[in-house]
């Protein structure tokens, strides 16, 4: 089952592709472009790999690592499905990096490698945008690279692990503006999903609502505001995200604005 | 008499409490004493961490920042993510993993946001504070900071927090509070948020400059140079001024495997 969290009608709802459409779990079928998109869980610890395919390393002039390269990400970069991510005006490098995520479904520890699908409740898709320009060599990449808010589109669906029969083998593409950019395949993972459990939960315990974006093949391009990314994933789905400018968040900023907080 | 928020392990929320000193606490109408209470972390969010932010510990990295794989100093406040797993109550156990001999510790002011903060300039800076509380920030010693240290930082229980909340308004100046570490009643210890390369009030600025702190989320201000290593059964505690004392004892992993974490 494809499921995903939606605002509609003035409500947030949980709902399930349904013959193209979306169902409702009160039972409304709703059309996909009337619907706000969420990202279809609250992630809880999210950790993502870096330089995780082979030639994406080779085309970032890298070794492939020895260790899996991880960093987390905190829950302000998360948007839903044909969400807007914000390109800072003074970015001169920004690029998508489609994603196979996996959503953790059990608690996990000292998971050995053979066990370690039983530890997974579904997949999803993330698109890691990256600004290569505020790089820097301390705890790289850094979070002012990778954790930046609107820059971590998740979605469409999450999609039960049962529906994937073989993750480890999934057609990879990105399109800008509905042009092919980037294509790759799961198969060519250095440290696959298996691998990867059993490494984080070797030294720390994995809860439900984990997420771990398992790194992107090769294939970066810049972006410019108003491009359409598309990030493909055979199975899964398709995650759109439109860049925007900075000018419509600074439009009605003042600094001393009251918040939302209550 | 200042005013403070504690949790209770089997509470849902976290309550008023009056500070007597820092042994003894009102909560309830009730006069309890720390050690026989069963305290739970009382804040809900993200906890951001920020590494060499204490000039000491930026100059003993010395000529390092000029050479590779570093190459030049710091621009931006370097920082990570302590995530869930890492979350630990005052007086519970940290686990010392098997095969490592020594933990660093990490005292860590701890700045609790108290309202959604997106850009927030330093003027405004303190408005958006709910409190202050004090962290464990606990490391396996490595050398290196290029690459993210989750192997290292992201350990069951390498965070504790508590063991309540100081409102802003009870600190006289958090950027000139005394930080004090003792391992088993000797002081090992002692520094002061005077040092820091940048005040709570930039530090906010520069952060929020690209993520969005919520309410509930803990932004450490750094932890000070020459961290002390502690061993298995040590017993450590972190004073600071004007908030109280964070005491953890650390014991094997096997001996807690045995006896359970409570």
């Amino acid at each position: 089952m494809k499921k995903a969290r939606i605002a509609y009608a003035g409500a947030i709802h949980l709902a399930c592709e349904y013959k193209g459409q979306l169902k409702l779990t009160d039972g409304r079928i709703v059309e996909e472009q009337d619907v706000v998109w969420l990202p279809p869980l609250e992630p809880r610890t999210v950790f993502a790999l870096g330089l995780n395919y082979a030639d994406h390393a080779r085309e970032l002039a890298f070794k492939a690592p020895e260790e899996p390269l991880a960093f987390l990400k905190g829950p302000n970069t998360f948007i839903g499905h044909r969400g807007q991510t914000r390109r800072p005006l003074d970015a001169t490098y920004m690029h998508y990096e489609c994603e196979l995520a996996v959503v953790i479904g059990k608690t996990a520890k000292g998971v050995k490698k053979a066990e370690a699908f039983e530890y997974v409740c579904g997949y999803t898709i993330a698109n890691d945008y990256a600004i290569r320009d505020y790089l820097e060599n301390y705890y790289r990449p850094n979070l002012k690279v990778k954790n930046r808010d609107t820059c971590t589109p998740i979605g469409p669906w999450l999609v039960d692990a049962g529906d994937i029969p073989d993750p480890m083998n999934l057609s990879i593409k990105t399109y800008v503006n509905g042009k092919l950019t980037q294509q790759g395949n799961t198969s060519d993972m250095i440290f696959g999903i298996a691998e990867l459990i059993e490494y984080f939960s070797s030294f720390m315990t994995l809860s439900p609502g984990d997420v771990i974006l398992t790194g992107t093949p090769e294939g970066l391009a810049d972006t410019a505001v108003g491009d359409e990314i598309t990030t493909e994933i055979e199975g899964i789905g398709k995650l759109v995200s439109t860049i925007v400018s900075d000018d419509i968040f600074t439009k009605g900023y003042e600094p001393t604005d009251i918040k939302i907080d209550c | 008499m200042v005013k403070a928020r504690a949790k209770l392990k089997d509470s849902e929320f976290a309550e008023d409490v009056e500070i007597l000193n820092n042994n003894n606490m009102v909560m309830n109408g009730k006069n309890c004493e720390l050690s026989q209470v069963n305290l739970d972390v009382p804040v809900t969010g993200t906890v951001y961490g920020t590494l060499l932010n204490y000039k000491g510990s930026l100059e003993a990295l010395k000529n390092q920042v000029h050479h590779p794989p570093y190459n030049e100093p710091p621009k931006g406040p370097v920082l990570y993510i302590k995530p869930k797993n890492t979350f630990s109550a005052f007086a519970k156990p940290i686990p010392l993993p098997t095969g490592v001999p020594e933990l660093e510790i990490g005292a860590a002011l701890g700045i609790v946001i108290g309202k959604t903060a997106t850009r927030v300039k330093k003027a405004q800076a303190m408005d958006y504070i709910e409190g202050f509380t004090i962290v464990n920030d606990i490391s396996i010693p490595h050398e290196s900071v290029y690459r993210p240290a989750i192997r290292y930082k992201a350990r069951d229980g390498f965070c504790p927090i508590g063991p309540w909340i100081v409102p802003k308004d009870s600190i006289s100046n958090p950027d000139c509070l005394a930080i004090r570490v003792y391992i088993n009643g000797q002081l090992k210890q002692e520094n002061t948020t005077s040092n820091l390369i940048r005040p709570i009030s930039r530090l906010i600025e520069d952060v929020t400059d690209f993520m969005t702190l919520n309410a509930g989320d803990v932004l450490l201000v750094g932890v000070p140079e020459n961290a002390p290593l502690a061993k298995a059964n040590d017993q450590i505690r972190i004073e600071i001024d004007e908030i109280g004392y964070l005491e953890n004892p650390i014991i094997t992993e096997e001996k807690l495997a045995m006896e359970g974490i409570s």
